[in-house]
């Protein structure tokens, strides 16, 4: 009855064999023999479809000789079924262990997804710089939607209808403010070094150093200290604001805020925006203090000046309305930095990975919303003489 | 092949500080059993599926593989004894990053030399058996919660483990669906020989397929049955009989 057989096997090693009788017109008989256990390297159902003769209708097994198997045998098998299947070769079955059998049964249970999610091939530059803008166009309305939310609630706390809890309020003053004293007070205990050695290199030309004194008072109080303690903020507590919102968007608990009526905007947005409307100042007038203690010391040391000289110098130096631009810049930064770690959080996916997207945003936002606000407000300040 | 248990559990006291979460755990799991860890809520049993598993060094006791004692061995031992493990865990944990396909292949790609082509059957072919054929290039986030926790079995199934390890397989699946997991476990079983530890409180679950189990209280922290659950429902521990009987006997 037989007429004709191929033999396929792997190299010496591998202990499988597969053989291919054609045992009627248009029947062929695939003979497994050996051990086919994915431990070796097994063969792609595709080996066969060579084997396969044009005007082929049957396919059986057999599989006397058959070692171990696991799913390295099943995975051969359902390939080969679909590729029958596609072909319109019947497949008769009754040759394979009943274990096979099953359990291909129970693989095929189930139709495929026929919806496929083919992954994007390679797109152009120009392709995606056309996305990107357009998702950062489509992006703008949402921001505003979500200022204008803020501003809602900001009106409930006035009329005293704001849904939060003055203790989460306490907790994230203490997160963002006294947390924040060592490395702002590094940071800027280094920022007033540099300003100091900055000016001294250059007044030492006029013979002018003293002046050190009012260069770094006025720099640091007007400026750096707000700008220096802007970025520290974006860095520490915008990150950790979306990573927590993000996290609690993942977990559905803002969900669960929305269905029992409680904004989520006045429960967890409002608190940790006034926070950090709240502390940021502070930290900017402390930032600002730190920053002329390292110029005082770098004078004193260095460049011979009398800590007596350094301190009337400041004080004749530093008016009023340095303070209040210092303080103003230090609030619109910590808005700023509050807004756009709330907002890339409750923006968040719901995977983990959308969480590290939200936080690494906020923190890019954050350090250009600063930036966009700090050229603003010094040219309106400029302009107004202040 | 060595004529120790397959899995043995000695001695095992499981805490967190000075919490003791279950004490003096000894029980026996042969090749080829389904074995079920039941008991009520927070009695312990995710807590001895994690000491199972090598998440959570026990207090005190040991597990032997085979004979060999798993936590007193060196770590490349460990590692590869856990190779012979595959892990469902309670809500799948897919990696969100990949996509099922990818998945289930990655422990494919690292631990075999299969070649891509072949990988591809395999990864199908798992994903069919557990009635997600199709959804290869979806992403986690893009899945329900059942579906998560099938592609999970599905990774878990990836390199042919000896032991698969299931944590809370039907809960948050339909009936229907259920009962076809429960099918699975047991061709698994029949066909590959998979030993298979089930962590569930899901009644039917633990009648039709367990062939073995141990019964964690939450009052005296510590087992009171182990052996098959039908005759522990016949004849056993009169609180065992209470909680396979949802409280009518």
């Amino acid at each position: 009855m037989m007429k004709r057989a191929h033999s396929i096997s792997g190299n010496q090693e591998a202990a499988w064999n597969l053989e291919t009788h054609l045992v009627g017109p248009d029947e062929v008989q695939v003979v497994f023999t050996g051990r086919w256990s994915t431990d070796q390297e097994l063969p792609s159902s595709e080996v066969l479809h060579g084997k396969l003769p044009e005007g082929l209708h049957r396919l059986s097994f057999s599989t006397a000789a058959l070692g171990v198997w696991d799913s390295g045998l099943l995975a051969f098998l359902a390939a080969l079924l679909k590729f029958c299947n596609n072909r319109g070769i019947v497949v008769d079955q009754s040759g394979l262990p009943a274990g096979v059998q099953h359990l291909l049964a129970m693989a095929l249970a189930v139709p495929a997804q026929k919806e496929s999610r083919r992954k994007g091939g390679r797109r152009t530059l120009f392709f995606q710089v056309g996305t990107e803008i357009i998702a950062f166009l489509r992006g703008l309305p949402e921001m505003l939607h979500f200022l204008g939310e803020i501003t809602l609630s900001f009106g409930r706390l006035l009329t005293g209808r704001a849904q939060f809890r003055m203790g989460d309020l306490w907790l994230e003053i203490e997160e963002v403010g006294p947390r924040a004293l060592v490395i702002v007070s590094v940071i800027c205990f280094l920022v007033g070094l540099i300003l100091a050695y900055l000016g001294a290199d250059q007044l030492r030309m006029v013979g002018a150093q003293r002046f050190i004194a009012d260069l770094v008072a006025i720099g640091m109080v007007r400026e750096m200290g707000a700008l220096m303690t802007g970025i520290i903020i974006a860095g520490r507590t915008g990150a950790a604001f979306a990573a927590q919102l993000g996290t609690m968007q993942v977990n559905e608990e803002i969900d669960a805020f929305k269905t029992l009526g409680i904004s989520p905007i006045d429960f967890l947005v409002l608190p940790r925006i006034m926070a950090l409307m709240l502390m940021v100042p502070l930290l900017t007038l402390y930032a600002g203090f730190i920053g002329m203690l390292a110029g005082l010391l770098v004078s004193n040391t260095i460049f011979d000046i009398s800590v007596f000289e350094y301190y009337t110098e400041t004080v004749q130096a530093l008016e009023i309305k340095h303070f209040l631009v210092g303080l103003s810049k230090g609030s619109v930064y910590g808005a700023m930095v509050a807004y756009s770690g709330c907002l890339r959080g409750m923006q968040c996916g719901r995977s983990a990975e959308a969480v590290g997207e939200a936080a690494t945003s906020a923190v890019v936002t954050g350090i250009l919303l600063i930036t966009i606000s700090a050229s603003l407000m010094t040219i309106i300040y400029y302009q107004l003489g202040i | 092949m060595s004529t120790e248990p397959h899995i043995k559990i000695h001695n095992l006291t499981m805490g967190y500080g000075d919490f003791i979460v279950q004490h003096d755990l000894n029980c026996v799991i042969n090749k080829g059993d389904i074995f079920v860890i039941m008991g009520g809520n927070g009695c312990g049993k995710t807590t001895l599926m994690r000491a199972l598993v090598g998440l959570q060094r026990p207090t005190t006791g040991t597990i032997f593989y085979s004979g060999e004692d798993f936590w007193n061995i060196p770590q490349e031992d460990q590692e590869r004894l856990k190779r012979r493990l595959g892990i469902m865990f309670q809500s799948g944990a897919l990696w969100s990053s990949l996509t099922l396909a990818e998945n289930v292949a990655l422990p494919l790609r690292e631990y075999t030399t299969l070649p891509p082509r072949r990988i591809d059957e395999l990864v199908s072919f798992k994903l069919a058996l557990v009635g997600l054929a199709g959804f290869e290039e979806f992403y986690p986030v893009e899945l329900s919660g059942g579906m998560k926790k099938r592609a999970g079995l599905a990774r878990a199934m990836a390199l042919d483990p000896e032991i698969l390890v299931i944590d809370e397989p039907s809960s948050g699946l339909d009936p229907l669906t259920a009962r076809r997991l429960d099918d699975l476990i047991l061709e698994l079983r029949d066909s590959l020989g998979t030993t298979i530890v089930v962590v569930t409180h899901e009644l039917a679950s633990i009648l039709n397929i367990g062939s073995n189990s141990v019964f964690l209280d939450t009052e005296t922290r510590t087992m009171i049955a182990t052996g098959n659950p039908r005759e522990a429902l016949r004849s056993g521990d009169p609180k065992v009989r209470h909680f396979l009987t949802r409280g009518e006997a």
